[in-house]
């Protein structure tokens, strides 16, 4: 069926709540659906017990969702932005990501926190931000970031699924996309990339809105004759290096795009572990794309020239290709 | 739960706490890293615990090792988490300020303060769902009514009426700082129970000293929480007998429990003299000595028996393993 990623988001939290009773929604206007409508609806199915709005305390109901589900509840909390998730840091990373380990395995968190980043909406610096880095630093925690409809409805399923916090990084801007998604979602595997165009000449391993960008990168350097491979790695948290390194030793170049800024940015980590990992397999240093170190301006001119996109990606390619020792 | 089994428990708990103490100076280098005493509290700790009924559950801060006590989890496992053994209620993973027993109710704790307030909370949330009338108690100090987390969790817990009584153990320090430098309702001279007319739900300060008007007054809040009418914040005033915490110093340097702040930080001899004077273990057994709901023998025999079961915590930690090193990557996901 044709859909978009927002309906398929929703129509997986649907699913979920209607499988197992213990799935409940809360965050601030959820009933409503929230300023992307991704909720929209489930109330009326599921009732205020567990589609519940809450008051504007971004640590109380991340703490409130941990204490649910450390009771046998597995919520879904929604942070309406993820440039909110400063307030919930806390309760996420101190109790959250730890409860299983300092209990010496008594305790454990099933709870998923949904988010959303991502500029190119003219918010500004407090609603635009790309902060999954951070949670990849919190051993406890895995981290999602799906680009696609089909896999942010498989691996909210999964994640849901999961005996551990989960945090699922959506992107504001794919929302309204529409994508081809099977009428039945099987849930995604926490951990796995997906190889979403094969190529011989360049890897490049891109997240979020970002592999949308590399995509249409790839079909113009095509049509040059560049053939590159794009890998959505889909969990940053636990990442599936095997299938970049796999595609490194094919296309021996290396490509990372992300909208985050570059600075401690999730492709640091990516061209560390393969650098490291797949160093015989390179012909250059990786390259990578991502934001300026500065925050997000609002003004439509400036923030278009701030935002990394395909053309960022396809210089990247080139420079790579260009760098190759002969 | 009869007064004397309250004062078996509260022995216990001082027992046990005096055991963590001596642990400095009778077997150094045992303990490192941060441990918080329960000592002058246990008369609250008791008589609120004792208000649970199975299914109920508590969560606390790090002065968390007199919950799990009165709750009947095992003093030696206990004692050898604080030891860091293998053999430790957690395994060694969490230490004196993250004990946990959920089979026993006790969900865990938070080192930062007030944290575990949002936590508890959530618990009530389930237990609400679960709609068989479970309550649960969440503990926490003074101090920890100036975070965040303690307002938005009393605004939610009142606005969705949930089964939670909030106990703020006020020992007037908030780590080594009087409270009515840094409490604006103590600062005004008003108990800090007044937080709770903000969120529109009742307010009490009791006396933690007494474990049966604590029990009294947190059992009240607690049938309330069962009837589904909502939480209460009972401030319940106790004195910390011992320092914040133990000294902080580099490997190899011993450890020790400094004085209390009173005297090292206030110069305030007769306030902590006043305290000891005060103890409510060697109160509450007079008056039940007095009151012949206990003979002396009796009570004497409660505390040789405490005596007995901390030696042999402190022996069966000693005695424990440590755990092995490449068990420390367990548990950090299922």
């Amino acid at each position: 069926m044709r859909t978009t990623y927002a309906k398929a988001v929703g129509r997986a939290l649907a699913e979920a709540m209607r499988a197992d009773e213990r799935v409940l929604v809360i965050g601030e206007d959820v009933s409503a659906g929230g300023p992307f409508t991704i909720t929209s609806g489930l109330v009326e199915e599921f009732g205020v017990d567990r589609v519940r709005d809450t008051p504007i305390s971004e640590a109380a109901i991340t703490g409130i969702a941990t204490g649910a589900a450390q009771s046998g509840l597995r919520p879904v909390l929604e942070i309406m932005y993820i440039d909110f998730l400063t307030l919930a840091l806390d309760q996420l990373v101190n109790t959250a990501a730890k409860a299983r380990f300092m209990s010496g395995g008594q305790l454990s968190v099933p709870m998923v926190l949904r988010t959303q980043g991502g500029a190119g909406q003219r918010a500004g610096a407090q609603h635009s931000q790309s902060l999954e880095s951070w949670l990849c630093h919190v051993p406890g925690l895995k981290v999602v970031m799906p680009s696609r409809a089909v896999d942010a409805a498989g691996l909210l399923a999964g994640a849901i699924a999961d005996p551990d916090p989960v945090v699922v990084v959506e992107n504001k801007t794919l929302y309204f996309r529409t994508e081809e998604v099977p009428d039945a979602v099987a849930p995604a595997p926490i951990g796995r990339a997906a190889v979403l165009r094969p190529g011989r000449d360049v890897t490049v391993v891109a997240l979020s809105r970002m592999v949308h960008e590399a995509l249409a990168a790839a079909d113009e350097l095509a049509r040059e004759g560049i053939e590159v491979e794009v890998i959505d790695p889909r969990t940053l948290v636990p990442l599936d290096l095997d299938t970049i390194t796999d595609s490194v030793a094919r296309t021996n170049h290396l490509v990372v795009a992300h909208e985050a800024v570059g600075a401690g940015g999730f492709g640091a980590e990516v061209a560390a572990a393969a650098g490291h990992a797949a160093f015989d397999d390179l012909d250059a240093p990786v390259e990578r794309v991502a934001a300026p170190f500065q925050p997000i301006p609002v003004s439509p001119g400036l923030e278009d020239a701030y935002l990394p996109g395909a053309a960022d990606v396809r210089a990247a390619v080139l420079a790579v290709l260009n760098r190759s020792a002969p | 739960m009869k007064p004397a089994e309250m004062f078996r428990h509260m022995t216990r708990i001082r027992e046990f706490e005096e055991r963590v103490k001596r642990t400095f100076t009778d077997h150094p280098g045992v303990i490192r890293g941060h441990t918080h005493l329960a000592d002058g509290a246990e008369a609250s700790i008791v008589g609120s615990v004792a208000t649970m009924r199975p299914g109920d559950q508590l969560v606390s801060t790090y002065r968390c090792h007199g919950y799990p006590i009165a709750l009947g989890s095992d003093t030696s496992a206990l004692m050898a988490e604080i030891y860091g053994r293998a053999t430790g209620i957690c395994g060694g993973y969490g230490g004196s300020m993250h004990l946990a027993d959920p089979e026993r109710g006790f969900l865990g704790t938070s080192g930062i303060v007030g944290q575990n307030i949002p936590q508890g909370t959530g618990a009530a949330y389930a237990a609400q769902l679960r709609g068989r009338g479970d309550v649960v108690l969440t503990f926490f100090g003074d101090g920890a009514s100036k975070q965040g987390a303690f307002h938005e969790s009393l605004n939610i817990a009142a606005v969705w009426k949930l089964p939670v009584v909030f106990v703020m153990e006020n020992n007037s320090y908030s780590a080594g700082v009087r409270t009515d430098l840094e409490d604006a309702n103590a600062a005004a001279g008003e108990p800090l129970a007044t937080k709770a007319r903000a969120y529109s739900i009742p307010g009490v300060t009791v006396d933690g000293g007494d474990p049966l008007l604590v029990h009294e007054t947190v059992g009240a809040a607690v049938e309330r929480a069962r009837a589904g009418e909502g939480p209460t914040l009972v401030e319940s005033r106790v004195y910390r007998l011992s320092a914040h915490g133990n000294s902080i110093a580099p490997p190899g340097v011993p450890l020790h429990y400094p004085e209390h702040e009173a005297v090292t930080k206030y110069g305030d001899v007769e306030e902590y003299e006043a305290a000891k004077r005060g103890d409510p273990v060697p109160r509450f057994r007079a008056r039940l000595v007095e009151s012949g709901a206990l003979t002396a023998d009796e009570a004497d025999r409660i505390a040789g028996e405490a005596r007995t079961e901390m030696q042999a915590a402190v022996d069966f930690a000693l005695a424990s393993p440590h755990p092995e090193p490449a068990a420390a990557l367990s548990h950090v996901y299922a």
